[in-house]
């Protein structure tokens, strides 16, 4: 069905009216509404957890809304699931694309649109098919691998195709370029604006205010659930946009003096490398660094270029998959051969990549997540045995201390707000007084408050002689905390500056291959 | 309170079921209640039998709970059970002529520790080979009945019977049976049963290793990025899993029949399932529950001949029914969705 | 003796087959089926019984085909309706028709556990064996050509890239798991009017499971499945020939070791010693759309 013949051109492509959405409680969309205007490139931001992708979900019939009312070229829409999204021509390339690893790209293409004969799919006529759209916007693939072996790019390729081989109109994009290289991203571009030539109108999700500034057209801004602006491109500039998104002016607040390093190293590897899922650029190869005490060293790079894979390494060195040239060094011990609780050990804190599945369990009370990691220290445990009474003493001064709210120990650690359980996790690990402390993201999806809150904790154990590795893709967090900066691009560590002696452009730079 | 109460209702909504099946059948279900009651509770003949049945579920309804607190499904307790049974025996009718205190306890051991080795076959395979503990527990158990039958009738085949059946074990293993119960073989296996469930209680809630176990259960990446290496506590709690299982054997080798008879479980293992379901993998609730499976089991017994049309293996079907009722965490949630007016899913579809 | 030997491996391997087809439907759409014991089971008793009245071993197999749906409905509302935990939803199923089927013998045999014989000519000779060969390619091509096969497909390995496809999952999975229980009830059909002449008290006796096996040693594929119920039907004719039969000497063969081979195998398979397979992605796991 092609909508844009039923109607004129002054109504929107797309248009969302007070939208909102719950999950379990907490409000993903609060009173949402967006304007898409046809053959036009509109970005959405936001930062994370901030109910952009929830809204383009709704529009594409994957979530139902609580409330509120879905148009699609001036008609309004209730959508009973996909189909009936996909139907009026819209289609959507999700973040963890919805491709099934061991079948072909030709099969994960058609799945829900075959062309069918006599009750069999006519795989024929649909590679003919691909075939001539792949031509026409430059977009090959080779249909009859498995897509688990192709690489990202061209995986995102095949679901873009997908959206044309279904004669989709309106295209949500949601954080495209969050896989892809520079190369591979102004790739992209260039093709969606192609395709918006072309008549075809196109949203993309995104955190990355530079995208935004150059590709789009107009932006809608999300911050905590609710569109807090929408506006042209051409008339509005990155200190606005980062404004909306964040409710306060992104300038951090914090000041740290410069480190005083002791001569010892806290970390120290060489040659360290850990091969990831084949095909990907998930890896890492070869990288070589050391952290002196007293120092915070700041690994700057867009996700997905082996920061992961680093910290699987430096926690679990004598896994098969991780190779190293040199020992891997904690504190002047050789712990290639160690396992992660005897690393831990020797004094070493970890604020782990996705707080919800490595850093917490859940669905247990406070205190013992508390306890998580520390279930052999003396302080809690005799001859094998818990010693609860001290737990419950110290968790409940540390909570009290860090400011996890609620107060209550035997509140479940997934009832707490997401800066709250970072606090946690962060009193618990700083439990260990740490000599080394390996942090990565350690603020993402955090309240401004917490987050300053946190930087200075970072602060305050280099001060008092702890090693710090500090893994961010927010490149302030590295230029505010972090003494000196390596930048991850690709599995490899592409450069390594003092902090002094680098700007952001040319950080952002290196980040991006450069 | 909750936590009460749906384990209750979803007894209480097995049993109308299974009685409603009863009245299908033309029985009427108070008559049948009644001959259950009687059949477990009526004398100290019965309770006793009730309890005797009640110590074999107690260890695999614990077994059962151990693995699942470490996330991990044992379906393979019937296996474990199996050969903890036959090592009881083999190791009584081998070295019959030891003497009362040293024998049962290396009877007992030896039941543990076959439990153990067949538990920890999965759990190694489970953490080192990455392969499902479901399907391979399934497959040990069938191993297990394969290699138990093959011993007990061709090595150690009891020459004065014509069931399938190991020589009897030694006097000095046959342990006591409490007195005061007419008969019923009601053993030293039930004073164990509960310490090894006070035991599983101390070690899951108060000890460093039962923190671990539960932790790995909760989430593998946290468990792992807070220093715990998943496949050893894995193997550990399969192994724990197994020797549970394991001793079962001892109610039934040493305290009941003196020999291994191939077939003595009525799927102990299975109902075990059930057990640990039903009291929430608590220690606590796994006693209650295996009394209630145990009396259940022996009441049905007599619906063959006290009844005309409802058999004994109505316990099979209550039993079946309660673990659907207690399986469903979404059925609670749907009968709540009921009774709320929802935006219908299918509102017509697309009204454009 | 070896003609004889591959009649007897072809046809004690029928209701494996059977099984083993109807575990691959709902398992490659991502419904872990421990239940196919069960579903063989009623779906035995059904074919007896509707053998029995309708003196057509068609009709009576059709009997035994809607016993195993039924089931599989049942195993259904739990396992994708009411998002149950499947290993135990599947386990409970297996003990409910363990139990019903001889409690239902009493009903309406007033005899514990079997159902009276099935006169000869109103049971199957070969027809099943036939079938069943049929339905192996008819899988074949299914999976691969059809885009029912290809849903299905996507439902096990990948769920959410169907439902944002726009064909919704659980409606995959249901129509999966009924076809996994009408084919559970075939195998079974085919064990009480095909190989034996009545029904009897848990006459499956792990036949489930071992279709189960098959299916993981046939890495999920209908061909290779079938052929992996061949070997496993072989192993099971080889046993039965060989009962009670001494060679070298007074000792009889233990026939036990045959008899776990195909268990042991399916662990070596599993753990990757011996070829490798991998289950569905998403097999075990619930889907819920938001």
């Amino acid at each position: 069905m092609d909508s844009s013949q039923i109607v004129d051109d002054t109504t929107a492509a797309v248009e969302l009216r007070a939208l909102s959405k719950q999950f379990g409680g907490v409000r993903a969309n609060a009173d949402v509404n967006l304007r898409v205007e046809r053959g036009t490139i509109h970005g959405v931001i936001g930062e994370n957890g901030a109910g952009k992708s929830t809204a383009m979900k709704i529009l594409y019939g994957i979530y139902r809304p609580d409330a509120g009312e879905i148009f699609v070229g001036g008609k309004k829409c209730v959508w009973a699931s996909p189909s009936d999204a996909i139907a009026m021509g819209i289609g959507m390339v999700h973040q963890h694309f919805m491709l099934a690893g061991p079948y072909s790209a030709l099969d994960n293409i058609l799945l829900g649109a075959e062309p069918v004969r006599w009750g069999f799919i006519e795989r024929k006529k649909a590679r003919e098919r691909l075939e001539s759209l792949a031509r026409q916007y430059g977009l090959p693939v080779e249909w009859d691998r498995p897509v688990e072996q192709l690489p990202v790019g061209i995986q995102q390729r095949i679901e873009i195709l997908k959206l044309l081989y279904r004669h989709s109109n309106i295209l949500i994009l949601d954080e495209p370029t969050s896989v892809l290289t520079p190369q591979e991203t102004s790739d992209l571009f260039a093709n969606l604006k192609k395709l918006r030539d072309e008549g075809k109108t196109i949203v993309i999700i995104t955190h990355k205010l530079k995208e935004v500034m150059s590709f789009t057209d107009r932006v809608t801004v999300f911050r905590a659930g609710k569109v807090t602006g929408e506006v042209e491109t051409s008339r509005t500039n990155p200190q606005e946009l980062a404004n909306l998104m964040v409710g306060r002016k992104v300038v951090l607040s914090i000041d740290v003096p410069p480190a005083r390093p002791r001569p010892e190293t806290a970390i120290e590897v060489q040659g360290l490398s850990l091969a990831g899922p084949s095909g990907s650029r998930h890896k890492l190869s070869d990288v070589s660094f050391s952290v002196k005490r007293g120092e915070i060293v700041g690994v700057a790079g867009v996700e997905g270029n082996g920061q992961s894979e680093l910290l699987q390494a430096l926690l679990h060195p004598r896994e098969s998959r991780c190779r190293t040239a040199g020992p891997v060094r904690y504190l002047a011990n050789d712990v290639t051969v160690w396992d992660a609780a005897k690393i831990r050990d020797l004094g070493v804190a970890v604020i782990p990549e996705d707080r919800q599945s490595e850093g917490l369990l859940l669905e247990r009370p406070v205190s013992e997540n508390f306890l998580l990691g520390l279930q052999r220290s003396d302080a809690f445990s005799r001859a094998g045995f818990l010693r609860l009474r001290n737990l419950e003493k110290t968790a409940t001064l540390a909570v009290e201390e860090y400011d996890v709210r609620p107060r209550g120990l035997m509140n479940t650690a997934g009832q707490l707000s997401g800066g709250n359980q970072q606090k946690l996790i962060v009193a618990r690990e700083f439990q260990r007084q740490p000599q080394v402390l390996i942090a990565a993201q350690p603020t993402r999806g955090v309240d401004v408050g917490a987050i300053e809150f946190i930087h200075n904790r970072i602060v305050r154990a280099r001060d008092e002689g702890a090693g710090v590795l500090l893994v961010s893709s927010e490149l302030d967090e590295i230029l505010t905390l972090a003494d000196r900066i390596l930048v991850l691009y690709e599995g490899r560590v592409v450069a390594e500056f003092q902090r002094a002696d680098v700007s952001e452009r040319e950080l952002g730079l290196k980040m991006g291959g450069g | 309170m909750r936590k009460l109460l749906q384990p209750i209702l979803a007894v209480a909504l097995g049993l109308a079921l299974g009685l409603a099946v009863t009245w299908i059948a033309g029985e009427s279900p108070w008559h049948v209640l009644k001959i259950l009651e009687k059949g477990a509770f009526g004398s100290g003949y019965d309770f006793g039998m009730t309890l005797f049945y009640t110590t074999p579920l107690i260890f695999t309804g614990l077994s059962v709970a151990v693995a699942f607190h470490a996330g991990l499904f044992n379906i393979g307790a019937e296996g474990q059970l199996t050969v903890g049974a036959l090592a009881a025996a083999v190791v009584g009718a081998v070295w019959s002529g030891l003497s009362a205190p040293l024998a049962p306890v290396v009877a007992v051991l030896a039941a543990l520790l076959a439990g153990t080795i067949w538990g920890a076959i999965p759990g190694w395979l489970r953490a080192r080979r990455g392969s499902h503990e479901v399907i391979n527990t399934i497959m040990l158990n069938f191993i297990a009945a394969g290699l138990t039958s093959y011993v007990a009738l061709y090595l150690l085949k009891n020459p004065d019977s014509q069931n399938p059946e190991t020589r009897p074990i030694g006097p000095g293993y046959l342990i006591h049976q409490f007195g005061i119960f007419g008969g019923a073989p009601v053993s030293a296996a039930l004073p164990l049963a509960i310490l090894a469930a006070a035991l599983v209680w101390v070690l899951l809630w108060r000890t460093s290793l039962g923190f671990e176990i539960r932790a790995v259960g909760q989430s593998e990446p946290a468990a792992r990025a807070a220093g715990i290496d998943a496949g050893r506590i894995r193997i550990i709690a399969m192994c724990l899993a197994g020797g549970l299982a394991g001793l079962v054997g001892v109610g039934e080798v040493l305290g009941n029949a003196g020999k291994f008879k191939v077939g003595f479980s009525p799927e102990f293992g299975f109902i075990g399932i059930a057990v640990a379901l039903l009291g929430r993998n608590q220690p606590a609730g796994i006693l209650a529950a295996a009394l209630l499976f145990g009396a259940l089991h022996k009441g049905t017994a007599d619906l063959d001949f006290e009844t005309e049309h409802v058999t004994r293996e109505l316990s099979l079907i209550l039993q079946a029914l309660v673990i659907l009722s207690v399986s469903a965490d979404g059925l609670w949630s749907w009968m709540k969705e009921r009774r709320r007016p929802v935006i219908p899913e299918t509102a017509g579809g697309v009204t454009c | 003796m070896l003609a004889q030997l591959l009649a007897s491996t072809l046809r004690v391997s029928t209701p494996l087959i059977f099984a083993a087809l109807g575990g691959m439907f709902s398992e490659r759409a991502g419904v872990v089926n421990i239940a196919l014991e069960g579903m063989m089971l009623l779906g035995a008793f059904g074919a007896a019984v509707g053998t029995l009245v309708t003196h057509s071993p068609w009709l009576g197999s059709a009997c035994g085909m809607g016993a195993g749906i039924l089931l599989a409905a049942l195993y259904g509302l739990f396992a994708i309706r009411l998002r149950a935990n499947q290993i135990v939803a599947g386990t409970a199923i297996n003990m409910l028709a363990l139990g019903l089927t001889p409690f239902l013998c009493k009903i309406l045999y007033d005899v514990t556990g079997s159902t009276p014989p099935i006169p000869i000519d109103q049971r199957f000779r070969t027809a099943p064996l036939y079938l069943s060969w049929v339905l192996v390619l008819v899988c074949w091509v299914w999976m691969k050509r059809t885009p029912s096969g290809l849903w299905i497909s996507f439902a096990g390995e990948h769920p959410e890239a169907l439902n944002a496809a726009g064909i919704r999952v659980n409606r995959v999975r249901w129509l999966a798991v009924l076809i996994s229980g009408a084919l559970a009830g075939m195998g079974g059909a085919s064990l009480s009017i095909f190989l034996s002449s009545s029904f009897s008290r848990n006459m499956t006796a792990g036949r489930g499971f071992m279709a189960l096996a098959a299916l993981i040693f046939g890495k999920w594929k209908p061909v290779p499945t079938a052929i992996a119920c061949l070997l496993f039907g072989f192993a099971e004719a080889v046993q039965i020939r060989l009962q009670g039969v001494s060679l070298l000497g007074s000792k009889p063969i233990p026939v036990q070791f045959i008899q776990i081979l195909p268990y042991l195998v399916t662990i070596l398979v599993l753990a990757g010693f011996v070829g490798h397979s991998r289950a569905p992605k998403a097999a075990g796991t619930p889907f819920q759309r938001e």
